[in-house]
């Protein structure tokens, strides 16, 4: 006979929202997921217009600079780079604000998360934006220069929307790279839905219902986010002729 | 989610810089019952966060509790992310080389725990060809490495000991060795009742072991060690530290 | 490509880089790196990495085939099924998938009495099995997007052509959908490489000793925060740059024009 406590404890009370349950923590968990994620994915795409201008159009010691970043980015895994930049990046905020005279900061997780995930999603921003901003085609900026067009109308009327419509895809996988790498985040043990999964799953001892759990709500976020971006495409690609399917 | 907290806190603070910052407590993210572990709203609790909320008002500090991964707390206190490491930190040599420790709050001896007639004596002698796990970054497994690595089949690294507790349950390690306290949670626990039984407790090694648990502090600030000395000192005495110790355990883990 | 490192900039630049190279060595702790125990651990750890990337890129690479083609041709009950399963593993974080593998079934095994006597016991009990299905599957569920797009993308006037002549359907398969979709991911391949090599740090997280594994070992008994981590990803970039070399080198043998 199935004893009466394992009845009592199935995996939807444990997954309650109110004590005894976890599903507040986890859904907390996911909201801090989701704020560090767009946190990161925002200032990465920073990071990534401008390194895109600077390797399309800067100095050669800048493009090379650039070389060296994104490469560099792109070849260490994340988890390490994480690492290195969570402490580093602490560490040098103070050394430097200490070295001013001012006394020690503290630098909550949420923005030491955003500022080491932003650098990652930095570099592959950049290549998606360059990418994008060199498959815009040519011809259609000649015709406007011939036309007489001036530079800033001819950025914010030709380059920037054709370019969109070339960079959504690559941003949309990069939002989707963003969300699941604050998953890694748990390593430095940052209260993510990740970290929460584990600590629920530590205490009550039930692993299997709670990373089920955790995966259910990481694929609905992924579907929601994939239904998103494809909105934005379909708007981004008004008015292009369709290519065949 | 206390976290969140202790950031909206910090951050409020240093907006107005003339108002004092309140000291913060680094404990480890990972739950470690019955010393520090999450409850189902988010709020630590356990015999060592009492304590740490006991000593704090014994020494009349503000403190807030934040929880950092057990990996990277030295780094964090040393580059300033915390101020304290309350999150049963042995005070051993090697440590002592880069922080400094308060006096110990407590000191337990170490143990070995094995499937019920798997291990005969704990040592290693009783331990050849076993497969043993530890948790990562703990003076377990550097006792495990230094002396137990060498006739043992596997030493396993765990991101946690619930997870090594879990292995142990499951059946794919051997044994582990931890802290006696924290095994005791485990082996009342349904699964650990049903699996596992303590060997016992393995040969004294200062050096590795340490002495006791102590808080760890950056090097030169003598002023908040002070503080958190007396502090323990002033529960030690007021029957503070009995009372607390009352609420989770049999007898007290003061230690010799 | 000698050319073009010597301009002078590129010069200055890498002095510059030598320099604060040299200067970490100086300054930083690097004794560690002389202790026989740690060597052997390193080399360990960096075999194991790179084991478990060869052995998952070739298990990946061999499901995402099948996976790639039901989502392209295949019929509904197949191709459904496909797509969900990529759809998983590619909404999910692989730590997430990795841990509820390991430890997820790991606790599934106190109820299962004799599951120690069983002959699969060997595989349960290590960590290693879980690790490859781990890598493998997520390899697989990316892939399968790749492969579709490549199955797709094969000029349908060689398949009708081939079918028009009477070729069995799995010699055409196997002698003209195959090798050109192959050919058509192949640019791509090296990329994924490297992505599923930065992948691998997770395995530490389920106890495999991989070198990321062995660096957190290092950083845990020395107390030292930067250097092991400096050597580790020194080690990842090494790697990396192997890879792409082989896959540049391999492209530059195989023909690149197609019909």
């Amino acid at each position: 006979m199935i004893p009466f406590e394992v009845l009592a404890t199935s995996p939807l009370d444990l997954l309650a929202f109110s004590p005894p349950g976890w599903g507040a923590t986890l859904l907390r968990g996911l909201w801090n997921s989701v704020l560090i994620a767009t946190g990161a994915y925002a200032s990465g795409l920073l990071i990534g217009i401008a390194g895109a201008y600077g390797k399309l159009y800067g100095s050669p010691v800048v493009k090379d600079l650039l070389a060296v970043y994104t490469t560099v980015v792109r070849a260490v895994p994340e988890l390490v780079l994480i690492l290195i930049l969570y402490f580093a990046v602490t560490d040098a905020v103070n050394q430097l604000i200490l070295a001013f005279g001012g006394s020690r900061i503290e630098i909550s997780g949420v923005a030491a998360g955003i500022a080491v995930l932003g650098i990652v999603q930095g570099a592959y921003a950049t290549e998606v934006l360059r990418g994008a901003i060199l498959a815009v085609p040519s011809g259609q900026i000649e015709a406007a220069k011939a036309m007489g067009m001036p530079g800033g109308l001819l950025a914010r009327r030709i380059t920037l929307p054709l370019m969109l419509s070339f960079a959504i895809p690559g941003l949309a996988n990069l939002w989707l790279v963003a969300t699941k790498d604050t998953a890694l985040l748990a390593v430095v043990g940052f209260a993510e839905l990740t970290q929460a999964t584990r600590q629920a799953a530590s205490t009550t001892k039930a692993f299997f219902a709670f990373y089920a759990a955790a995966g259910v709500l990481y694929l609905i976020l992924s579907i929601a986010s994939t239904m998103m971006f494809a909105r934005i495409e379909k708007w981004a690609r008004r008015g292009q002729r369709r290519t065949g399917g | 989610m206390n976290k969140f907290v202790a950031a909206a806190i910090a951050t409020f603070a240093l907006a107005g810089a003339a108002l004092a910052e309140p000291v913060k407590i680094g404990i480890a993210a990972e739950a470690y019952p019955p010393f520090a572990s999450p409850d189902a709203a988010g709020n630590w609790v356990g015999w060592e966060i009492d304590i740490i909320g006991a000593v704090c008002k014994a020494a009349e500090m503000e403190c807030a509790i934040t929880p950092v991964a057990w990996d990277g707390i030295i780094p964090s206190l040393t580059s300033g992310q915390i101020d304290v490491i309350m999150a049963s930190m042995s005070i051993t040599e090697e440590r002592l080389k880069t922080i400094d420790f308060s006096d110990k709050y407590y000191n337990t001896p170490a143990v070995i725990v094995s499937a019920t007639g798997g291990v005969a004596t704990a040592d290693a002698a009783g331990l050849t060809g076993k497969i043993i796990g530890v948790q990562a970054s703990t003076i377990h497994e550097a006792y495990v490495n230094a002396h137990f690595a060498a006739t043992a089949a596997e030493v396993k690294v765990y991101q946690t000991q619930d997870e090594a507790n879990q292995d142990l349950a499951a059946g794919r390690i051997d044994a582990t060795q931890a802290d006696s306290i924290a095994m005791d949670a485990f082996l009342a626990s349904d699964a650990g009742k049903a699996c596992c039984v303590t060997v016992g407790a393995v040969a004294a090694d200062t050096a590795i072991l340490g002495a006791g648990a102590g808080a760890g502090l950056r090097k030169g600030e003598e002023e908040l060690k002070a503080k958190i000395n007396a502090g323990i000192a002033k529960i030690l005495e007021d029957g503070t530290y009995e009372a607390i110790t009352k609420n989770y355990f049999a007898s007290s883990i003061y230690g010799g | 490509m000698l050319k073009e490192l010597l301009v002078t900039r590129r010069i200055v630049m890498m002095a510059i880089a030598v320099f604060l190279l040299s200067l970490c060595f100086a300054y930083g702790r690097w004794d560690w790196l002389w202790v026989p125990k740690y060597q052997k651990l390193m080399l360990t750890g960096i075999w194991n990495t790179l084991t478990l990337l060869i052995i998952t890129m070739v298990l990946g690479m061999a499901l995402a085939i099948p996976l790639g083609l039901a989502q392209a041709v295949g019929p509904w009950y197949l191709a459904r099924p496909a797509q969900a399963f990529c759809g998983l593993v590619r909404g999910t974080p692989l730590l997430l998938q990795l841990f509820l593998l390991y430890y997820g079934i790991g606790s599934l095994f106190p109820g299962i009495p004799g599951i120690r006597d069983s002959i699969f016991w060997p595989i349960l009990r290590d960590a290693w099995y879980f690790a490859v299905l781990g890598l493998s599957l997520s390899v697989a569920g990316y892939e399968g997007e790749v492969m579709r797009g490549a199955f797709k993308g094969v000029p349908h006037g060689q398949l009708e052509a081939a079918k028009a002549m009477g070729v069995p359907r799995f010699t055409l398969f196997r002698r003209i959908w195959l090798p050109q979709a192959l050919h058509r991911v192949l640019p791509t391949l090296g990329g994924e490489t490297v992505l599923q090599l930065k992948a691998t740090p997770l395995v530490a997280m389920i106890t495999v000793t991989d070198i990321y594994a062995v660096s957190s070992r290092v950083r845990a008994e020395t107390l030292i925060v930067y250097e092991p981590l400096l050597m580790l990803a020194l080690v990842y970039l090494a790697i990396t740059g192997i890879i792409v070399a082989l896959f540049t080198w391999f492209e530059r043998r195989t023909p690149t024009r197609t019909a």
